[in-house]
């Protein structure tokens, strides 16, 4: 046949390259969706701007705490109540307590998650202890307030939303970045 | 299979022979050899897998621990895995497509001989790196061959080994594929046009689209892996801001098509074999080759099938069940044309027919559980059960093994010239239905009354279905002896089997390889065939091959 084989071959090999690349551009393309759509219960981690919202106080929404530390560290972490009635619209403060039981010093970041996902985007933070990385010495405890509304767009259907934080031990990144800057 | 013995076709041939002693295997090019080379490897590959079940199910024949830690079990069902995905079946699939495609669409050899070469002697290497992690400090591979984040960031010393046999495997295969492409796109004799090519070569082109397609994929989702644990990069670690739940998309994104790769080409073997025996040409050609082409598609649009309890928005679900369910029409398609070409046919049922037949039956049963889990709802209570494990073993078990067994004692007598026993093929055939069926139906059972996958120990009330379940998976390994004696005396010449059969082994087959003599000379179609109207009635229901089945 009239082709060339080896030209065919070689194109064929700038696919595998383009589907290779295509395997990370779905990286930043998951991430868009989730925040364009705000499925995945992802929840933003820097903080919210309130503006003034007219409070609903026909409506009263309970918000749970769920608190875990990863990978089976001792360490202590609680929400001082296990849950919150709250309006839509009106901020509240809720505080966390975390110990480091170890005997030396750690660096730990929380990672917010929320339950329905269609409420994640309707729950608004301007004061989060997982907008960065928390310090502990060794044996230190932090009381840790977080500052939320849930805003009155939240889907009529919602009357539980569940909060939940796990702690990561990030101590080496952390001093790999504090040593490059 | 092996052609030192061949050597005597080739003394009034005008090409060289090829060389003697091991540097013929290291060196070749010829697409017979390293088709023949893939298939022993593939079999060495199936007997280590094959060894490491024997390790779960001896664990698993009554509960509590008994044989081993459950560390090394997570490490054998892990292993068991990715032996045979990438060890077994894809290089069998591969090593019949040397074989065949090329004595198939009348050329002399592939495309890239030396990148095929090549393919072929990377797996050695990766499989050393991925089995040598059984020796390690921490064990082999432990989290699932998924390799599912943030567990698989656990394994110890193995992590590196897993990541670059993958690697190297992904390589081969989409080297292979490549040469596939080029080769039927580019060098089909005159006169065989796309719509007239055997519907072997067909599902292969369509196969190797998707490998070039999603194992780059793969590749990146593993360095991504990579990264994260020696790196400092955060793709799946949530710590760093990244998400878990996104390796699960990029992983089925390449993992479906995956599964297609698996059977696709299972379904040229059986559209070629069920012709032969049912003595009439195949039902519905086109609309085998556009059933083929639809699978293709829509294994990129139901990924998600695989993590519905991972917390999908609904309309996320309905989608995924949805267009998954939409995949049985064209599967459907094809399971009708089987049986519709078989209708009124002049049956016989010598092996590769039986072993064609168990695969459209036992292939079916895999659909129907596979449409069952499809259902969103009912998924959450199958999903991680042994349900699952029945499910995918029915297609790749009694499909893609049961179609690579069929192909092997099809075509056989024309790799060497002799003929298999066809007695001990039945006792074969008969045994290992029977056995697989025995292992892998009770498991629907313990599945649907909440058996976990991938757990070495189980509640005392699923204990008979498993017990039914063992020794079945110890009769199916014991018969597969049977096969490799029966396909190694065809090599080798073993109790006084004499070549000497017609070029057409059998009397309903037509294609281009059937042309040639048995066993086929170590160069074929060096000059491009004439391609005769008599086999290509062989794959085609239109023009006057409705009377097609009267050529024999």
């Amino acid at each position: 046949m009239n082709s060339n084989p080896r030209r065919h071959a070689l194109r064929l090999v700038l696919v595998t390259a383009g589907m290779f690349g295509f395997g990370y551009a779905l990286v930043p393309l998951y991430n868009m969706l989730c925040d364009a759509f705000g499925i995945n219960g992802k929840v933003a981690t820097t903080a919210a701007r309130v503006g003034t919202v007219e409070v609903d106080r026909s409506r009263t929404v309970t918000v749970e705490f769920v608190t875990t530390v990863n990978g089976g560290r001792p360490w202590k972490f609680r929400a001082e109540q296990a849950s919150i009635d709250v309006h839509p619209g009106q901020l509240y403060t809720v505080n966390f307590y975390a110990t480091n039981t170890e005997g030396h010093d750690l660096v730990a970041q929380a990672v917010p998650q929320v339950a329905p996902w269609d409420a994640a985007k309707h729950l608004r933070k301007t004061e989060c202890f997982c907008f960065n990385n928390q310090t502990f010495k060794a044996g230190e405890e932090k009381r840790m307030p977080v500052v939320f509304m849930l805003d009155p767009e939240l889907p009529a259907y919602v009357d539980r939303v569940t909060l939940s934080y796990t702690f990561f031990d990030v101590t080496d990144v952390a001093m790999q970045q504090n040593r490059g800057t | 299979m092996a052609h030192h013995d061949t050597h005597a076709d080739h003394a009034h041939d005008d090409h060289h022979g090829p060389e003697k002693g091991i540097m013929r295997w290291i060196k070749t090019t010829n697409h017979k050899d390293l088709g023949t080379l893939y298939l022993f490897f593939a079999f060495t590959m199936f007997f280590i897998g094959g060894l490491m079940s024997l390790v779960i199910r001896a664990e698993l024949f009554v509960p509590g621990l008994q044989f081993v830690q459950p560390e090394f079990f997570n490490q054998m069902t892990t292993m068991h895995a990715l032996v045979m995905i990438f060890g077994g079946v894809m290089p069998a699939f591969v090593g019949l497509a040397n074989w065949m495609v090329p004595m198939m669409i009348g050329c002399s050899d592939l495309a890239l001989p030396r990148v095929n070469n090549w393919g072929f002697w990377i797996l050695p290497f990766a499989f050393g790196l991925l089995l040598s992690t059984l020796f390690m400090d921490g064990g082999a591979p432990a989290g699932g061959w998924t390799m599912y984040p943030p567990l698989v960031l656990q394994t110890g010393e193995a992590f590196p080994f897993l990541i670059f046999a993958v690697h190297l495997m992904g390589i081969s295969s989409i080297t292979g594929a490549i040469n596939v492409v080029v080769t039927i796109l580019n060098m089909r004799a005159p006169g065989m046009t796309l719509l007239k090519m055997p519907l072997f070569v067909w599902t292969w082109l369509i196969t190797a689209y998707l490998l070039i397609a999603v194992m780059p994929v793969l590749a990146g989702a593993v360095t991504m892996l990579l990264t994260d644990k020696y790196f400092g990069t955060s793709f799946f670690t949530a710590s760093g801001g990244g998400d878990p739940v996104l390796f699960q998309h990029i992983f089925w994104f390449f993992g479906h098509p995956e599964v297609y790769i698996m059977i696709l080409p299972a379904f040229g073997i059986v559209s070629t074999i069920i012709p032969t025996f049912a003595r009439k040409a195949l039902f519905g050609y086109d609309s085998m080759v556009y059933a083929t082409a639809s699978i293709a598609f829509l294994s990129f649009i139901v990924w998600a099938h695989h993590m519905f309890t991972v917390g999908m928005p609904l309309a996320g679900e309905l989608f995924f069940m949805f267009a998954t369910m939409l995949i049985a029409v064209p599967t459907g398609v094809k399971v009708f044309n089987w049986v519709a070409t078989m209708w009124k046919g002049s049956m016989t049922f010598e092996t590769p027919m039986l072993f064609a037949l168990g695969f459209v039956f036992l292939f079916t049963i895999g659909g129907f559980s596979g449409l069952m889990l499809a259902i969103t709802p009912v998924d959450f209570q199958y999903h991680d059960t042994y349900f699952v494990v029945a499910h995918f073993h029915y297609v790749l078990v009694p499909g893609a093994v049961f179609s690579i067994i069929a192909a092997v004692y099809y075509w056989i007598p024309k790799w060497t010239g002799r003929m298999y026993n066809e007695f001990w093929g039945k006792v074969h055939f008969w045994l290992s239905a029977i056995f697989i069926n025995l292992t892998f139906f009770p498991q629907h059972f313990a599945g649907l009354a909440g058996m976990q996958r991938r757990v070495p120990d189980y509640a005392v009330q699923f204990t008979d279905w498993n017990v039914i379940s063992s020794i079945g998976a110890f009769g199916f390994f014991a018969a597969q002896f049977i096969f490799i004696i029966n396909i190694l005396a065809c090599c080798y010449g073993w109790f006084g089997r004499k070549q000497g059969l017609p070029a057409r082994v059998w009397e309903g087959a037509h294609g281009l390889e059937w042309t040639v003599p048995s066993p086929a000379p170590y160069h074929t179609f060096e000059d491009p065939p004439q391609v005769t109207e008599a086999e290509l009635t062989a794959v085609h229901d239109k023009t006057d091959a409705l009377d097609g089945h009267k050529l024999a």
